[in-house]
């Protein structure tokens, strides 16, 4: 058992533990606490942090339980077991599909119903299309005798003994298959090369493959052995084909007829002619069987499923309890989680993998999630100061004198600084995944509150701006964002850029509107105190105007950083190469479930930890909220 | 003499719905500088319009207001306000709200401390600097407003109903401190209310206003204010004189209630 196995056995443990108590604990807090609220009164609501506990406890044991973690920490080798187990299943699955085991009707009646539908299609068609009168009954007469030889073969009296026999021989193998699987000394010692095998393999979820294969228990070699004699009976099966000699002749007569009336027609009658000879190779097919002639495979093979249950013993209840959502499948080289166990990864692996990702050497895609690294401060400084901004100080840029040399002045030295063209020391920078959407989110909105908080404010003080700005902002904001993010990441670019931008538009409307709400809502009669106290316009609109706007503001950056963030995740899965959304793409590119969840766990964390943040800046600053 | 001359001055109102209100009508009267005018009347006869004008925030339909020679344009420190509710900064701290006014002309906090220190002590609310005035009683905010506005000496001050939420003894405190500064400093003062009590004891004169339209009905010039500084205001209220004055406004503002009832029902049925 790994230490990872132990590790989940006690959680799950301690999980169950938890909730029992806190409900206990919630029952008994109930009855014995006083509570002077009467119903409706939202203090009911106030308390009660071990619901909270019981809660995340239940979601966890949620995931434990579905992702089958619990089922693995428990019973580690109950995947080999029912990996053995569903190679039998497939190993019979070509002789089950044949009948109404997991369909409704069994493949016979199906083929029969459809081809004689289609045979009844072309007769029509027959009727509708331009030929003249002979070519119009020979064709009616190739349909009708094709659709007389297909219900023929589905005749009990027409059965040929010889398919008969195979028949026969087929469930004879599979009752003797059954014996076997309940025969306790089948199929033998194992090989020393089996046992070899089964040792070295890792276990469940250890090793690259996430089921090991090769059987390793007794029950196991059994459904091993089973699976390997049920393929060959597949096999066999697959073979018989439900054919007399009269059939075949009939057949080849019709095959001459077809050619014949295909040698008289051109244009439109192709058409009919191809879909004669399809349906004519079906019918040959011999996949249409009387209905009852086939009885004893399908009693056998029920047979052989239901002795396979019987043969898992406990494994069949693990199955059934421990491992909901799913089951493992085989295939023909490995056997893999399906359902609920394979999108839902474990929380160990998910642990482990995020552990992995968070790792700089490793990281995604040779990126680290979040990291840092030394950069030449020119390299910062390149990216923060605008290269314009040498353009600004006096003076001109250095020529070259007769010797051809250059003498720098404060000018080239600000544009060598802008451009970090400069030899210097290293400072530690942040950088990864998380770092860059992180960056990308808080710009865009930045940008959008140093402009969108003065419009908003202005707007909702002067007419020129309410009504120069509102159409502009009212007609791009009701667009869903991402419905701009193909225009604009062409424009801006598919890196950051693009990306900033499009975030900046979604804060900016929504700081404008929240701005302006706040601006229009200060109440006249503050604004006249202010006013009659002897407030310059300027004072009033920074005293009194923005601080009353703070709560609709503060409201609007919690608003944007959530949309925002689903912009931005949206935007990173369209286009670029870093970012969680990224990583988000690749994984869900590659199927890779348990990045999918890091990735998710990833963006609620972060989400979580912004929520918490505003939500603690507006304790601090607006403490005064509608008590005004 | 900065005095205060209302100059037929008439106010209307185009409502939403293109109603016209006609709020004030044909006023004329003047205010001599250190005057103390109450202005009672029913509710909705113009009196918060009337200040409102006088502050500065409206300007008047037709008429003009002055102040001194200089015409009535916009709001200025020379008229502070005091307003119905106490239209305190809840962002700013008690102290922040009481050198509001000064610090917007350029004074720095630390230097007005003292001041406020002062002022705060004449409203009751000594060592209340720094609490946060959302924390503070409806009371309390009415007090701040007082001091907030006194603080930045106006040579005007208008009240709008300042003492309708204070309890029964700090609203006679305040009242014998409205007087106290009203004598001290010789300011102009003009107050609403609603308490004929109150008009009669702090106003020099009293005009009792009518509504619909908004006029002048009656003035009065009365010696209580000026005995309320030298006397206990419980044995003003207790003159007959003052109760029969009391009773005969009362009246008078029953009869005008009971016109506007007649007027809506009149209305209801024709
Ligand atoms: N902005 C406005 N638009 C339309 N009508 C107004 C406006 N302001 C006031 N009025 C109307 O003018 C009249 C006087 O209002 P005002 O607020 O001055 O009354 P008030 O005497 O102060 O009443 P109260 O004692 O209840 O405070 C009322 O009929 C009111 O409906
Ligand atoms: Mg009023």
């Amino acid at each position: 058992m790994s230490g990872r196995s132990i590790l989940v056995g006690l959680t799950v443990l301690v999980l169950i533990g938890l909730i029992i108590w806190t409900i206990i604990r919630g029952r008994y807090v109930a009855r014995t606490e006083r509570i002077d609220a009467v119903f409706g009164n939202p203090e009911r609501a106030l308390g009660g942090w071990y619901w909270i506990i019981c809660g995340v406890s239940s979601v966890l044991l949620i995931w434990f339980y579905f992702s089958w973690d619990a089922a693995r920490a428990y019973v580690p080798t109950a995947a080999n077991e029912m990996c053995q187990v569903a190679k039998l299943e497939a190993a019979g699955n070509p002789i089950r599909s044949r009948f109404a085991i997991d369909e409704r009707l069994d493949r016979s009646t199906t083929v029969l119903i459809r081809d004689r539908n289609q045979l009844d299609g072309l007769s029509n068609s027959v009727d509708k299309l331009d030929m003249s009168d002979t070519q119009r009954a020979e064709a009616k007469a190739i349909v009708s005798e094709m659709k007389s030889l297909m219900i023929g073969l589905a005749s009990p009296s027409n059965f040929n003994s010889e398919t008969a026999a195979s028949v026969e021989d087929i469930a004879s193998r599979l009752q003797n298959l059954n014996a076997q699987l309940e025969d306790p000394s089948y199929p033998g010692e194992p090989s020393a090369d089996q046992i070899a095998k089964a040792e070295s393999q890792p276990g469940w979820g250890e090793g690259s493959d996430e089921i090991p294969i090769a059987p390793a228990s007794a029950a196991g070699y059994k459904f091993d052995a089973a699976a390997k004699e049920m393929s060959l009976i597949a096999k066999d099966f697959s073979r018989i084909r439900n054919t007399t000699p009269e059939f075949l002749t009939t057949v080849e007569d019709l095959e001459n007829r077809i050619k014949a009336f295909e040698a008289e027609t051109d244009g439109e009658l192709k058409r009919t002619v191809s879909n004669m000879k399809k349906l004519l190779k079906r019918v040959d097919d011999g996949a249409i069987f009387p209905s009852s002639a086939m009885n004893a495979i399908d009693t056998g093979i029920r047979q052989i499923d239901a002795t396979a249950i019987d043969q898992l013993g406990a494994f069949h209840w693990v199955d059934t309890f421990l491992m909901p959502g799913g089951k493992i499948t085989a295939g023909s080289t490995n056997c893999t989680e399906q359902g609920s166990g394979r999108w839902l990864p474990k929380p160990s692996d998910t642990l482990a993998t995020l552990w992995r990702l968070a790792k700089p050497s490793e990281g995604y895609k040779g990126f680290p999630l979040l990291w840092y690294e030394w950069r030449p401060i020119g390299k910062v400084t390149e990216m923060l100061i605008p290269d314009m901004v040498a353009d600004l100080v006096p003076g001109k840029y250095p020529v070259p004198d007769d010797q051809g040399n250059l003498t720098p002045n404060l000018k080239s030295k600000t544009l060598a600084f802008a451009t970090g063209d400069y030899n210097s020391f290293s400072v530690p920078v942040p950088m990864g995944h998380v770092w860059d959407s992180l960056v990308r989110v808080l710009l865009g909105l930045f940008f959008g509150i140093i402009l969108g908080v003065p419009l908003g404010l202005f707007m909702g003080l002067s007419r020129f701006a309410k009504g120069y700005f509102d159409p502009l902002i009212e007609l791009y904001r009701p667009v869903p964002p991402l419905a701009w993010a193909p225009l604009i990441l062409t424009i801006f670019g598919i890196q950051d850029d693009g990306k900033i931008f499009l975030l900046f538009m979604v804060a900016f409307a929504i700081m404008v509107i929240s701005a302006r709400t706040g601006a229009t809502g200060t109440s006249l009669s503050k604004i006249h105190a202010a006013h009659s106290l002897g407030a310059t316009p300027w004072q009033i609109l920074r005293n009194v105007i923005a601080p009353n706007s703070l709560p609709e503001i503060l409201t609007g950056i919690r608003i944007s950083i959530g949309v925002c963030w689903g912009t931005l995740v949206a935007a990173e899965m369209l286009a670029g190469t870093t970012g969680v959304g990224f990583v988000e793409n690749v994984a869900r590119k590659q199927s890779d479930y348990e990045i999918i969840w890091v990735t998710i766990i990833l963006l609620g964390l972060l989400g979580l930890m912004f929520d918490l943040g505003m939500r603690w800046v507006i304790k601090r600053t607006i403490p005064w909220r509608g008590k005004g | 003499m900065s005095d205060l001359v209302a100059d037929n001055v008439s106010m209307r109102f185009t409502t939403p719905t293109g109603q016209t209100v006609h709020a004030l009508e044909n006023l004329n009267f003047t205010l001599k500088q250190g005057e103390l005018l109450s202005v009672l009347g029913p509710s909705g006869c113009g009196k918060t319009t009337l200040l409102n004008i006088v502050a500065g925030f409206l300007r008047p339909s037709e008429g003009i207001f002055r102040l001194g020679d200089k015409e009535i344009v916009g709001p200025g420190v020379d008229r502070g306000m005091v307003f119905q509710q106490g239209a305190l900064f809840e962002w700013l701290t008690v102290a922040q709200n009481v050198d509001f006014g000064l610090r917007m002309r350029g004074e720095k906090s630390k230097d007005t401390a003292e001041k406020v220190e002062k002022w705060l002590d004449i409203v009751g609310l000594q060592g209340f600097g720094d609490v946060p005035t959302y924390q503070l009683s409806g009371g309390m905010q009415q007090r701040i407003a007082l001091a907030r506005c006194l603080i930045n000496d106006p040579d005007v001050i208008l009240m709008d109903e300042p003492l309708g939420a204070l309890d029964a003894l700090t609203r006679e405190k305040m009242q014998s401190l409205v007087l106290k500064i009203w004598k001290e400093t010789g300011k102009t003062i003009m107050i609403i209310t609603h308490s004929v009590e109150e008009a009669l004891l702090l106003g020099e004169r009293l005009f009792v206003m009518a509504p619909r339209p908004g006029r002048l009905h009656k003035s009065y010039e009365l010696p209580f204010a000026e005995r309320g500084l030298k006397e206990d205001l419980r044995d003003i209220k207790n003159d007959p004189e003052f109760g029969q004055k009391r009773e005969e406004i009362l009246t008078m503002i029953w009869d005008m209630e009971e016109e506007i009832m007649g007027q809506v029902a009149g209305s209801d049925t024709a």
